[in-house]
């Protein structure tokens, strides 16, 4: 990546804690659930965006992390998402396997089943901040930096977006790992692989 | 009747995960799409899933929904009418 791209803000959401910019923003160690600690974060972000609560899990901590990574700054319309995650959307299709597992009372739930791809966190956060933008969600074994980097670098040099929000989204059951950061011309912070990293792996 | 009501909009509160709705400000007159509780498409094809599961009332054109789901009114009337269970 060339060297004025920068790593302008990131976001870390883990063990029922909530990270900007690597300092401590919010935790909730009493949350029994994910449910339970997205809805704690949602209030203490003091949000107003009713379809948050007909997200799935990993919809929610995602855009969780952008609400926090948007702070004080705009998205605009033409900035780029390029996420991964290791378990793709496997929680949300167990639990629509789950609801059509008994054949005598078989109703499947279209609210649940639109959730059982992982790019509808792309989906979402586009939804959400109205971007049009490229949006591109791998599935891998960890976080990978240097893909990922790359992918945003060819975005970013070919002028198909003027920032990135890329990442990693994972959610398995109880354990889940977030981690977005945002690329663009502004920021303290070199957007390499080492750096990104180093941010990554910190908390 | 008014116990239907108040039954569709508890059931509907819960399955639609319309968290921050009270039963009490759903009207029974107000529009469940659009302005007013603002559903969508999806939240359509959960009214008709659960028109068939709680109602066994199967429909067999899904454009026949958006006559149905005009209010709670609406809905409890046609549910009243229409209702095997």
């Amino acid at each position: 990546m060339e060297d004025h791209y920068k790593i302008t803000s990131f976001c870390s959401i883990r063990d029922q804690t909530v990270y900007k910019d690597g300092e401590e923003y919010y935790t909730n160690t009493e949350a029994a659930t994910v449910k339970d600690f997205a809805k704690g974060v949602y209030k203490h972000l003091a949000l107003n965006y009713a379809k948050f609560y007909k997200m799935d899990d990993l919809c929610k901590l995602s855009f969780l992390a952008s609400e926090v990574l948007s702070q004080g700054i705009e998205f605009p319309e033409d900035t780029a998402l390029v996420l991964a995650n290791h378990a793709s959307s496997l929680d949300t299709d167990r639990k629509y396997q789950e609801s059509i597992t008994n054949r005598e009372e078989y109703y499947p739930s279209p609210a649940l089943f639109v959730y059982t791809l992982p790019n509808i966190v792309i989906g979402e956060l586009s939804i959400r901040y109205q971007l049009k933008s490229e949006g591109v969600f791998f599935v891998s074994e960890s976080f990978d930096a240097d893909f990922i980097l790359q992918y945003a670098s060819i975005l970013l040099e070919t002028q198909k977006a003027s920032q990135v929000i890329c990442g990693w989204v994972d959610l398995d059951s109880h354990k889940y790992d977030v981690f977005l950061a945002l690329i663009s011309k502004t920021g303290n912070r070199e957007a390499n692989a080492a750096e990104l990293n180093t941010i990554y792996s910190k908390l | 009747m008014a116990e239907l009501q108040l039954e569709l909009k508890e059931k509907i509160i819960e399955q639609l995960s319309l968290e921050d709705v009270e039963v009490s400000e759903i009207g029974d007159n107000d529009p469940l799409f659009g302005d007013g509780l603002g559903l969508d498409s999806i939240d359509a094809l959960e009214l008709i899933v659960m028109l068939e599961k709680d109602y066994g009332i199967k429909l067999k054109d899904p454009k026949e929904g958006k006559l149905i789901f005009e209010s709670i009114g609406v809905m409890a009337a046609y549910i009243e009418k229409n209702r095997t269970k």
